[in-house]
């Protein structure tokens, strides 16, 4: 039996793998404080600098930390961007803005979104605050804040942008 | 080869215990305690006080893309670090990281691997390792392929059933000592063989458990490791070789490879008096002691080796650390440390440690 | 320091490659999308099924391919009676390796047999197809003992 068909030169590989995916020590500890409508990160008893989300190690001087701290729905922009593409799936529509965020008491960034705000008027040392879900919507999830809005406050010298303590540039540093 | 340009000392070793499963630990969390071991057994700070630093894991295990680059955080890797990485067993890491000082780019390295393996379904994953247009789009899982090497070998008269079973009985007793392993107990070979079959003809105690956790090594130049002042054994050879990837193009029931990294390795070149070797499944703990032409002179496994508890990507480098800590001790004064990756013993790797 | 909760969730991970066969693989595939296997001759004249590109001893190429027949001897096997979600058999089956006649170098496939007492080494099987094939090797949808012995 011949094929008038074309030579096969190629093939449909799909590999699909399942697995239970573990959050981890740290991770699962940042998340169920989440749930509770807390933002937490961890300090490292080496040089102090406290990591948001934590991982469970310093990776500046490789030892474990322990040491919970509780953030500041308060943050500063460290960075951001405009994003004008549409992405499969997401629900926000653009131009919206990711920004790198910096809560008070924490020295290093997470990524978040910016909303409520004039996308043109959004700049590095700008104040914002965390927006929650409702409480009964909270969940181990990142997104139980669901974006960051600006503040009516003096913004942050870069040099001291990642410096803060918990109570903000009123507060003292950490 | 120059193995005698640079003697390369082994100072350091560290297991984690083989767990079923490590539940809520993640691989930092996984390696911090081994790296910190060995950072203190040498009295160092951290991965700033050696000169290199590589490891060994697979990321398709816990499906976690780049979980070895997270891993870094363990290190203390500002400044930056002299760091690299192996797909593959750490034994691989300690290879590259002999190479490096042996060519003078180093004179201290660390080495490390990590298995979280739990969850995945190891054997399935490990399929898609097989030749992608012929072997992984029917998933043939790596139990399988062992039992049909198994098979060729009961069928050759080369081993028999009860051959197998006993390997899995000294396996079991000899990890009653073994702090770190998963499984060990007494077990008498007829308890065994009366167990029916999981993929014939393996029963599921000839095949190694899944195990997570870690392990780590530090080596250096003889120079250094005097300095660093603690006690020490040689690496005397190291050398892999590797076989087809067709296994039906392989005689099964051997390992040339295994004969062939012995001999560059030098392991006839002395009594031998412990081995540990990476055999995933009983019949090639018999396969890989013929191809090593141990006697009756060498304890083989006496950790109970891998069918004691198998941590994927760490156990070849484990190996070589359990002879390490033998030759320290006292207890053994040449060794030979096995390390494998690949289906059927596909690719082997030996080393020879020896007494300082 | 709170305690720890373990938090776990089950998740796929996919990834749809599409692979290029080559001529040798692709030459094989297609042979078995009409229904024929082909092999390749080595350097040393065994006959390799699934076709190899190069020759594992001397890494030649090797272009010289030979059909062979769809009935074979099995060389191994092992019985999987608790089969895999990712198995292509869901019932228990046999994983073998299979000298087709014609073949030197035996192939993997799996073996569809009632019960593992039907299976022995040296025991002939046939191919059965798929009932659709596409240039894939589960165009072989597995082997089955053979009806008629030779
Ligand atoms: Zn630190």
């Amino acid at each position: 039996m011949s094929d008038a068909r074309e030579p096969v030169t190629g093939i449909e590989a799909p590999v699909y793998l399942q697995y239970q995916f573990t959050a981890g020590r740290a991770p699962s500890r940042f998340l169920s404080a989440l749930k509770q409508g807390r933002l937490t990160g961890q300090r490292c008893p080496g040089c102090s600098q406290v990591y948001i989300p934590p991982r469970g190690a310093c990776p500046a001087c490789g030892i474990a930390t322990e040491e919970e701290v509780t953030l500041s729905n308060k943050a500063t922009v460290q960075s951001f961007t405009i994003v004008y593409i549409p992405i499969p799936g997401n629900p926000i529509k653009p131009p919206y803005i990711v920004a790198n965020l910096v809560p008070d008491g924490a020295n290093i960034s997470f990524i978040h979104l910016l909303s409520e705000c004039v996308n043109e008027e959004v700049h590095i040392g700008q104040r914002v605050e965390a927006v929650w879900k409702p409480e009964a919507e909270w969940d181990y999830k990142m997104d139980n804040i669901l974006y960051y809005k600006p503040l009516e406050e003096p913004d942050v010298p870069v040099e001291m942008i990642g410096k803060l303590g918990v109570d903000g540039l009123e507060g003292k540093q950490s | 080869m120059s193995v005698q340009a640079r003697d390369i000392a082994i100072v350091a070793f560290h297991q984690s215990d083989c767990q079923a499963s490590a539940g809520a630990t993640n691989e930092v969390e996984l390696i911090m305690p081994e790296i910190r071991a060995v950072m203190d057994q040498v009295g160092l700070r951290n991965a700033q006080d050696v000169d290199f630093v590589c490891s060994g894991s697979c990321d398709y295990l816990q499906g976690a893309a780049f979980a070895f680059v997270a891993g870094v955080d363990a290190l203390g890797a500002v400044p930056p670090i002299r760091e690299s990485h192996v797909e593959m067993d750490a034994a691989w890491a300690l290879y590259e990281s002999v190479l490096k000082i042996r060519m003078g780019h180093a004179d201290s390295a660390l080495i490390y691997g990590f298995a979280k393996s739990s969850p995945g379904e190891l054997p399935i994953v490990l399929s898609q390792q097989l030749d992608p247009y012929y072997l992984a789009p029917l998933w043939v899982d790596t139990v399988s392929l062992a039992a049909l090497q198994a098979r060729l070998m009961l069928d050759a008269g080369k081993i028999t059933e009860a051959d197998m079973a006993a390997v899995v009985s000294r396996s079991r007793h000899n990890a009653m000592n073994n702090p770190h392993a998963q499984l060990a107990g007494e077990v008498s070979v007829e308890s065994l063989l009366a167990q029916q079959h999981f993929v014939s003809p393996l029963r599921r105690h000839d095949c190694c458990p899944v195990s997570d956790g870690a392990s780590a090594m530090i080596i250096a130049t003889v120079e250094q490791a005097k300095a660093w002042g603690k006690p020490y054994a040689i690496l005397r050879g190291i050398d892999h070789r590797i076989e087809s990837h067709n296994l039906c193009t392989r005689d099964l029931t051997e390992s040339p490879s295994t004969r062939r990294a012995a001999e560059a390795a030098g392991v006839a070149d002395g009594a031998v008096d412990v081995a540990e070797l990476y055999a995933p499944f009983s019949h090639q703990e018999i396969i890989l002691s013929r191809a090593l032409g141990l006697g009756e002179g060498t304890s083989v496994n006496p950790s109970g080796g891998v069918l004691a508890g198998n941590l994927m990507m760490a156990s070849g480098l484990s190996r070589v650390g359990e002879v390490f800590q033998r030759i320290v001790s006292g207890e053994a004064r040449r060794g030979v440390a096995h390390a494998t990756s690949g289906p059927c013993l596909q690719h082997n790797l030996v080393a020879v440690v020896e007494a300082a | 320091m709170s305690p720890t909760e373990v938090l776990s969730e089950a998740f796929e991970l996919g990834f749809t490659y599409t692979r290029s066969t080559g001529p040798v693989v692709g030459r094989f595939l297609t042979g078995l999308r009409d229904r024929r296997i082909e092999g390749v001759r080595a350097s040393d004249g065994r006959v390799m099924v699934p076709p190899m590109e190069y020759d594992p001893d001397t890494a030649a190429a090797l272009d010289d391919f030979v059909e062979v027949g769809q009935q074979g001897e099995i060389v191994s096997w092992c019985w999987v009676s608790e089969p895999r979600k990712a198995h292509p058999l869901q019932q228990p089956f046999a994983w073998a390796m299979i000298r087709l006649d014609g073949a030197d170098v035996p192939m993997i496939h799996c073996v569809s047999a009632a019960s593992e007492d039907q299976l022995a080494t040296g025991a002939r099987v046939q191919v059965r197809w798929a009932e659709e094939t596409r240039g894939h090797i589960a165009d072989i949808a597995c082997f089955e003992l053979a009806e008629v012995a030779q």
